[in-house]
């Protein structure tokens, strides 16, 4: 057992599948992409996610090639792709609108490609046949791409994909132009091919949901930096900055604004709810930079511990119960996302669908803060 | 007292009945007599040019030949004189078809190439040699006569086919550039991105799928283009010796040079004649020529 584990970490190690080094990408004097470094293993499911214009898209063209970098490098399977041609990288992409070539049927979009490349018929035909089986687009090979639904669409556009066999696939967000039940359908298929394969993947996403579904490695960018890169657990349980907290998770993380406090060697958060202190013990917090008494710090604590129902298993002084008043009420079906008042603004909070909440009657709630995260107010960056 | 309201509403919704159906009279009447307006030279082009010079000197301009002649077709064609020489305008038709159809493919595949690399092939100053391109389009063809009549001598293509296809496919070139860029402007690039990675070339995906898009917008360019050329007479005049003259030329010079009575009938032949190459491509290709000046999106 322990062996097998060494012997694969010692494979990843050996294959790093990219590595993208210092890159800075600029359009004309605007910098559209600062600094970004990033590695991934061989089989990794990297999904870059962040609001529009993050320069996220602009990745993953400088990755396959179509756009050319301002500086760094770009390492493809151990061999530096950064001034190479798209079509030398080994790499097959798939975009958002498909880009299926219109006035060919879909034998001919998928092997396009190879026939470019000057591959033998029976080759092409058996990739084909492979192909086909591997999506079940069997039946569609000889219709053209107007003829096919938008999920079918896609089907053919990650089989020209995989029919070239590449080291690393990238896509850019291959699922905005479904509708939301076919998103959901071709998202467990890409998830399920992404096993069956063991390929190794970027994705492209803005969608923070399908990020943290598809992710095995979870890059969030803003402004053409790279805020985070981790495990899709990892960035949020401990998001690295104010921004990543907000933008991963749904609904978002409730930020607290407040100070740090000590009384007696024990650290305390504080703020005001309705002209009342509220005080927090946040001892047992790992933090990573020392908080000193009296810096403004933000708090930030996930819908999933403002409920209203006492947690079990928790430290006394970790709760506070406070009533508060409903705003707004979301109902799923499997739980109620309820927005309560909490001093000038609100905070959500997730409670079962046995809990009566009505407007204008305050409710009871628990408030667990074994699990928040802490920011310094000014820089953003996480204690 | 419903009644009464009733009766009224009734009344008045036939009153706008009749209002609406006046409208629609009123209009198709207008557009009747534009029409009239609009085909009366050809009506009288071709019965004048089917009447013999008697029956047009007694008769009006507008009256129906009694005794239908082709007559002045034969001699329009094979026979009528302009300046000494008899030979019709068969040698000239000929003549501009040897200049037109190799203009038009000129200047219809660069125009294409052109805005394919012009759309999905940006690089720096792309959008400004486009403007210029464009600039192109509001030149007279004044004033660049002198310069191209300079250039025709020095690379020795003076009067020859070879000069005029030249200035015309030259002279085609920021239209036909427009047209297909602006057409592949609705082509998304991301199909040039996918046969990028495909590894497709600037040629390879110009032929295997810029191509096969674009039948619609090269028939309004060929016809754009058909027209302008076959219609040219400036040109033509300026650049041509009298082996290479146009049909255009020659139609002038028949309805010029007259000697004694004026062939009326056998000058309407002739320009009915210099005309119906274009009239045809218009009949032929005109519900494509609609469809690619209002063709949007590609569908994919």
């Amino acid at each position: 057992m322990n062996n097998t584990q060494q012997n694969e970490t010692n494979e990843m190690a050996d294959n790093k599948i990219l590595v993208i080094k210092n890159l800075d990408k600029n359009f004309g004097s605007t910098q559209v992409l600062k600094n970004i470094d990033i590695t991934i293993d061989e089989g990794d499911f990297l999904v870059l996610v962040g609001p529009s214009g993050c320069g996220k898209s602009t990745l993953l063209n400088c990755i396959a090639g179509l756009e050319e970098i301002t500086s760094g490098e770009i390492i493809i399977d151990n061999l530096d792709m950064t001034s190479v041609a798209p079509k030398d990288r080994n790499i097959a992409m798939v975009f958002q609108s498909y880009a299926l070539y219109p006035t060919m049927n879909v034998e001919k979009n998928i092997t396009f490609g190879m026939k470019v490349r000057g591959e033998s018929v029976q080759a092409q035909q058996a990739a084909l046949k492979n192909v086909s089986d591997v999506l079940q687009i069997g039946d569609l090979l000889k219709r053209k791409p107007a003829q096919l639904s938008g999920g079918q669409r896609q089907r053919v556009a990650m089989g020209r994909a995989l029919v070239r066999n590449p080291r690393l696939f990238l896509f850019d967000e291959p699922l905005s132009n479904l509708d939301a039940k076919l998103r959901v359908e071709m998202r467990a298929e890409i998830k399920k091919l992404h096993q069956k394969l063991q390929t190794s993947i970027v994705y492209v996403t803005h969608d923070q949901t399908e990020a943290m579904n598809l992710a095995t490695k979870l890059a969030v960018m803003k402004g053409g930096v790279l805020q985070q890169l981790g495990a899709p657990q990892e960035i949020y349980d401990k998001p690295n900055s104010i921004f990543v907290a907000g933008f991963i998770g749904s609904p978002a993380m409730n930020l607290i604004k407040g100070v740090a406090f000590k009384n007696q060697d024990e650290l305390f958060f504080r703020t005001q709810l309705n002209g009342e202190t509220i005080q927090i013990s946040i001892d047992h917090y790992e933090s990573e930079q020392k908080i000193v008494e009296g810096q403004d710090i933000t708090l930030g604590i996930r819908p999933e511990y403002i409920t209203g129902m006492k947690p079990v298993d928790i430290e006394e002084k970790m709760i506070i119960s406070v009533m508060l008043n409903p705003v707004l009420i979301e109902t799923n079906g499997f739980d109620k996302h309820v927005n309560l008042e909490f001093g000038d603004g609100e905070i959500g909070g997730r409670f079962t669908p046995q809990e009566q909440i009505i407007y204008g009657q305050p409710v009871l709630t628990y408030m667990d803060f074994s699990n928040i995260s802490l920011f310094d107010s000014q820089t953003e960056k996480r204690l | 007292m419903t009644n009464h309201v009733l009766a009224g509403t009734a009344q008045s919704q036939l009153k706008s009945r009749f209002w609406h159906k006046a409208a629609r009279f009123s209009l198709y009447a207008i557009l009747g007599i534009f029409a009239l307006f609009y085909i009366m030279p050809l009506f009288v082009m071709v019965i004048t040019s089917l009447k013999s010079l008697d029956e047009i000197h007694q008769g009006g301009l507008l009256s129906l030949p009694e005794n239908i002649t082709f007559e002045p077709w034969k001699v329009a064609w094979s026979s009528a004189c302009a300046g000494v020489s008899c030979v019709g305008l068969k040698g000239y038709f000929l003549n501009s078809m040897v200049m037109v159809v190799p203009a038009v493919f000129i200047s219809t595949l660069i125009g294409a190439i052109n805005g394919y690399a012009l759309m999905h092939w940006k690089f720096k100053g792309s959008e400004i040699i486009f403007a210029l391109l464009l600039f192109g389009c509001f030149i007279p063809f004044q004033i660049v006569l002198l310069p191209m009549a300079i250039l025709l001598g020095k690379i020795k293509l003076s009067g020859s086919f070879s000069g005029l296809i030249m200035v015309h496919a030259v002279y085609g070139i920021p239209f036909t550039t427009m047209f297909f860029r602006n057409y592949y402007m609705t082509i998304p690039t991301e199909l040039v991105k996918a046969a990028k990675i495909d590894g497709a070339g600037f040629f390879r995906i110009f032929y295997s799928i810029f191509l096969p898009l674009s039948p619609p917008i090269i028939v309004v360019t060929i016809i754009w283009e058909f027209t302008n050329i076959w219609n040219d007479f400036l040109f033509g005049i300026s650049f041509s010796e009298p082996g290479t003259q146009p049909i255009t030329v020659a139609l002038n010079n028949i309805v010029n040079s007259t000697t004694g009575v004026k062939e009326y009938n056998v000058d309407m032949a002739a320009a009915i004649i210099a005309a119906l190459p274009t009239l045809l491509v218009y009949i032929v290709a005109g519900k494509y020529f609609i469809r690619g000046l209002s063709a949007g999106s590609v569908k994919g």
